[in-house]
């Protein structure tokens, strides 16, 4: 009971607080916000980084062309030594009579021309498709398959989709070490506004260390206030990122530039992405705060 | 019985300053003590000390049972919750009434509300302010302020009483009247220690006097007997 009144006038006053020193506050909340909302847009880009990079590394196959003399039993060999490539995610063997069938399936004009094809016409060959697990090392996957004995052509779209990987690699490295930098000024910058707000309160404070009241008693206060300030400032980012993304994401229909390129669905990304800020927003109020006040008291 | 005793104690500034030296002293649980003295002679620090502002550089001081030169920073509160402290300068919050002012000291603690109502309004009426619970330490005179200040020091219920010249900024006529409330204070069994240049309030009310230079005790007159 007693635990909960003290709870209760610690968030009285850390309202009393914010509402008290209204101007040096709301530039505690500006700082979050703006802050936040550049989080936001960092969190956003990431992540859609990481989605279109995670979406390409699912669509690039390695094509591995097999020359067309071979046997069975050189095929199967061919296709054990692919196997135990480091980096392969999985592979698939395409016949060339399947290959011809699916693209006189796909298309009258192409039935209408292969359907003539002699078995020794068919300039088709015999395939195996290759996923890698880490794209970034897709090349040296590709070149080792070259190596192997019976195949006669490697393709996979080489070097755009390792600059595409790469400038997405990037985009992403920034993102993350701008963010946690931006936490880090903001943290700091919070801290020196409410030591602004302490420093006009240090009367307050030094009664309350007079009359009897611990470390403790006098810190929470403060802390809730710093928790406070970051939940307020952290609302128009978490709007922003609600409305700002839906629209966002309905009018380019889900993507960017290309189907190849998709934007990842706004539910459950933007509520997350909002805990985050609301996270963020109060463990950096609350960091700026317990830092701020502890000048004050000697421990 | 003993409530504060002092042995050999020292006490050194940063700055070099030796404001106490080699200071015995024993003052015993409901008594009232006057300390005086020259400026500089050391009042200031030796008040400082009883209620950990400041930390001996050597000898013991216990107050209340507790080693206070012991205490670390982050446990000063222990020794702060068993004493009520009074200033010159009265320091209570401007943007809080009368009540809040006096609350505040009971708010900390979590004590409940309708226990906070009754301590206050009984502590207002001991220093005669209960009609004034609403104003603002601006809205009242001095005199006013200082008994809000007694008021707060005294509603935790502490064993000793730490005046540091409560009446500095009184008129004669309002330094009685807060003499009075303290002297109420001391008969309900509070031990009160109070530093004054007044000599006239000494006399007037006839206590021990412990008289201070150079940061010695220089004469320690027994209840009655400093004219």
């Amino acid at each position: 009971m007693k635990t909960f009144r003290i709870i209760g006038r610690n968030i009285r006053d850390a309202f009393k607080g914010v509402f008290r020193n209204f101007s040096l506050s709301l530039a505690s909340i500006s700082c979050i916000t703006i802050t936040l909302i550049v989080v936001a847009v960092s969190i956003i880009l990431s992540y859609n980084v990481d989605n279109f990079t995670k979406l390409v590394e699912k669509d690039v196959t390695i094509v591995a062309f097999l020359d067309n003399e071979l046997k069975d039993e050189q095929i199967d060999e061919i296709k054990d030594k692919i196997s135990l490539i480091n980096n392969v995610e999985k592979y698939e063997f395409e016949s060339k009579n399947d290959i011809t069938q699916d693209m006189m399936d796909s298309s009258e004009v192409f039935e209408s021309i292969m359907k003539n094809w002699s078995e020794e016409e068919n300039p088709i060959q015999n395939t195996f498709q290759v996923k890698v697990k880490d794209i970034e090392h897709i090349d040296s996957v590709a070149k080792e398959i070259k190596q192997i004995d019976g195949i006669t052509l490697v393709k996979y779209g080489e070097g755009m989709v390792e600059q595409l990987v790469s400038v997405f690699d990037i985009v992403h490295k920034i993102c993350i070490v701008s963010v946690v930098a931006l936490i880090l000024v903001t943290a700091f910058l919070i801290s020196n506004t409410i030591k602004i707000t302490i420093a006009s309160r240090q009367r307050e404070i030094g009664i309350m260390r007079l009359i009897g009241a611990s470390n403790l008693n006098i810190r929470i206060p403060f802390i809730i206030e710093g928790l406070l300030l970051g939940a307020l400032g952290s609302i128009i980012p978490i709007i922003a990122t609600i409305y700002g993304y839906s629209t966002l994401y309905s009018n380019f229909n889900g993507q960017l530039f290309s189907p190849f390129i998709k934007l990842i669905p706004p539910t459950p990304f933007i509520y997350t992405t909002s805990l985050i800020l609301l996270g963020i927003g109060i463990i950096v109020g609350m960091f700026g705060s317990w830092r701020a006040v502890r000048k004050h008291l000697k421990i | 019985m003993e409530l504060i005793r002092l042995v050999n104690v020292k006490k050194t500034y940063k700055t070099g300053v030796t404001a106490i030296q080699g200071l015995n002293l024993s003052i015993n649980k409901g008594e009232f003590v006057f300390i005086i003295g020259s400026t500089g002679c050391g009042k200031s620090t030796l008040i400082k000390m009883l209620y950990r502002e400041e930390k001996p550089t050597a000898g013991q001081i216990i107050v209340g049972g507790i080693d206070v030169g012991k205490l670390r920073n982050g446990k000063v509160y222990k020794i702060r919750r068993k004493i009520g402290v009074v200033f010159q300068d009265y320091k209570l919050l401007p943007k809080s009434t009368v009540y809040e002012n006096v609350a505040f000291a009971l708010e900390i603690f979590g004590i409940p509300k309708d226990e906070i109502h009754a301590k206050v309004i009984k502590v207002l009426e001991l220093v005669g302010l209960k009609h004034k619970i609403k104003s603002y330490p601006a809205q009242l005179s001095g005199g006013e302020q200082q008994r809000v200040a007694i008021a707060r020091a005294i509603v935790n219920g502490p064993k000793l009483l730490i005046c540091d010249e409560p009446t500095g900024n009184l008129d004669p006529k309002t330094s009685m009247e807060i003499m009075t409330v303290l002297e109420e204070i001391n008969k309900l069994g509070t031990t009160i220690i109070m530093v004054t240049h007044s000599i006239d309030i000494v006399k007037e009310m006839n206590k021990r006097v412990i008289v201070l230079d150079s940061g010695r005790v220089l004469k320690d007159y027994e209840k009655g007997t400093y004219r």
